[in-house]
């Protein structure tokens, strides 16, 4: 369910480190508790992002999230498909439902995201919690 | 939290459970989207058992439910449906229901949220040889809405279904336990999605076998469980009003279009007078249906604005599987209202575009 070789926020976005990139989707446990995922507000590909700032917004028929910035940086591309075919986030969410991609300013933010371990943990803890 | 006959039925086939009303109810089983989508092109099982019954019996029940109801309940004959309202004497709405007429006396179905209050008005205006009986605990109600209702309904009962018209019901029998056991129920052809369907009144008791026996049968057509969030989009797809949304205490029948169900040349009911003069007045505001087109899903308390001003609010909003775009209902200034007009809804304090269309959003598929 949160594979490994990937990073992760307690907002529920994950992240996957390709040189100084990052590639930024939400987890499967984030798309399972929006449910059918019906609409996406994508950034635009030059937008210069901070670290926990909103990257793009996210429209469930259940409700809206946002979907914020794992890490700072400039927005070097999106996913378009996702536009025409926001339910790619339910099916694959780390996959073909990756959201955005950015070029990281500031590399010492990568120290502040979570294992795949503490990650599991956090959604563990908040199950327990309901 | 309340609990339906159904309920461990519900969290056997792991849907997602929901506070609603006071009880604990399915919000949907696999994705509101599919169950949405099954309802309108195939079929889908509902568990409604939370709404209230109210049983009117005694030679003055007519005079009671004409006093308090703003429908010609008189031109029911037994075997008929009629969606009506009660009204506050100031014209704000007590709720909107259904009155069913029995050979020996009436039913009233009310909003779940709404069944204590509504027995406490009606007791308090009952007088003479009346009796009234709240049958809620004892009374289930299972709904099989969509194209393929019909068929499916007919294999368990031996009730002609063909014969039986929109807003008609009927004293029946549904076999269930593989044809073991035959229960009486009433079956209503009645429904709050848009499509063709039929409402089956039955015992508490039997209530498990009667859904188990629909779903199982209906299995070849496609029937799927279907829970309150696909409810909610089927019905504003249709763009039924929802009390506590669109209609509640403040809001007038007139403004939410439904007039048609205010019969003011009937003789008095409660709050008749108040809606003559509301007539007179004039109307200040009117529900609208609202489309966006830009990306969005309208919500429930959303503004409505054109430019920079602020000319009404959202009482619900959902995506709509059916067209793939946001759609709400709300109400607007009246010279807002018609058809076609360009206005705008706030999402997250951003102005999303949207237009003032005829209602429903989706063609109704009810039997004619």
């Amino acid at each position: 369910m949160y594979p490994e070789d990937l990073k992760y926020t307690e907002k529920h976005e994950w992240v996957r480190l390709e040189g100084n990139r990052a590639v930024i989707g939400i987890t499967s446990h984030a798309q399972d508790q929006l449910g059918a995922i019906v609409g996406i507000g994508l950034p635009q590909v030059g937008d210069v992002v901070e670290q926990g700032q909103e990257l793009a917004d996210i429209d469930s028929m259940k409700t809206a999230d946002v979907i914020y910035a794992p890490v700072s940086g400039t927005v070097v591309e999106v996913n378009k498909k996702l536009e025409e075919h926001p339910e790619l986030i339910n099916d694959d969410p780390y996959g073909e439902g990756w959201v955005a991609v950015i070029e990281i300013s500031n590399e010492e933010e990568i120290g502040s995201l979570m294992s795949a371990e503490e990650y599991r943990a956090l959604v563990e803890e908040g199950e327990e919690g309901h | 939290m309340k609990r339906t006959p159904l309920y461990d039925v519900h969290v056997g086939l792991g849907a997602r459970m929901i506070g609603f009303g006071g009880w604990e109810m399915p919000v949907s089983y696999t994705d509101i989207v599919e169950e949405h989508l099954a309802v309108r092109s195939k079929a889908g099982l509902f568990d409604l058992s939370h709404m209230g019954e109210i049983e009117i019996s005694g030679t003055g029940a007519l005079e009671l439910i004409q006093r308090l109801t703003t429908n010609d309940a008189s031109k029911l004959a037994p075997g008929q449906v009629q969606y009506s309202l009660m009204l506050y004497p100031d014209g704000g709405i007590v709720d909107d229901l259904l009155v069913y007429r029995f050979a020996g006396h009436y039913m009233l179905v009310v909003n779940a949220s709404n069944t204590g209050k509504d027995f406490e008005w009606i007791r308090e205006h009952a007088s003479g040889d009346v009796a009234v009986r709240d049958v809620s605990h004892e009374t289930a109600l299972v709904a099989i809405q969509g194209p393929f209702s019909e068929s499916i309904l007919q294999r368990v009962t031996d009730f002609d279904l063909s014969s039986l018209g929109y807003y008609r019901f009927a004293e029946a029998s549904i076999s269930v336990l593989d044809g073991k056991a035959r229960r009486a129920c009433v079956i209503s052809r009645t429904g709050y999605t848009g499509e063709d369907g039929f409402e089956i009144y039955i015992d508490r008791n039997y209530a498990r076998e009667a859904w188990e026996t629909l779903l199982e049968t209906g299995k070849p057509e496609g029937l799927v469980p279907v829970g309150l969030g696909a409810r909610d989009s089927l019905r504003l797809e249709a763009a039924y009003s929802l009390y506590g949304h669109e209609i509640n205490e403040e809001t007038l029948p007139y403004e939410a279009g439904l007039g048609w169900v205010v019969k003011v040349d009937k003789g008095d009911f409660v709050g008749r007078e108040a809606l003559l003069k509301a007539k007179e007045r004039g109307l200040v505001r009117k529900l609208v249906g609202l489309e966006l087109v830009e990306r969005g899903v309208p919500r429930a308390g959303f503004k409505i604005v054109k430019g920079a001003e602020e000319v009404g609010y959202l009482t619900s909003g959902t995506f709509s599987p059916s067209l793939q775009k946001g759609i709400g209902l709300g109400y607007v200034s009246t010279q807002e209202a018609r058809p076609g007009n360009e206005l705008a809804v706030m999402i997250r304090n951003k102005p999303v575009g949207a237009k003032v269309v005829k209602t429903p959003f989706v063609e109704s598929h009810v039997k004619k």
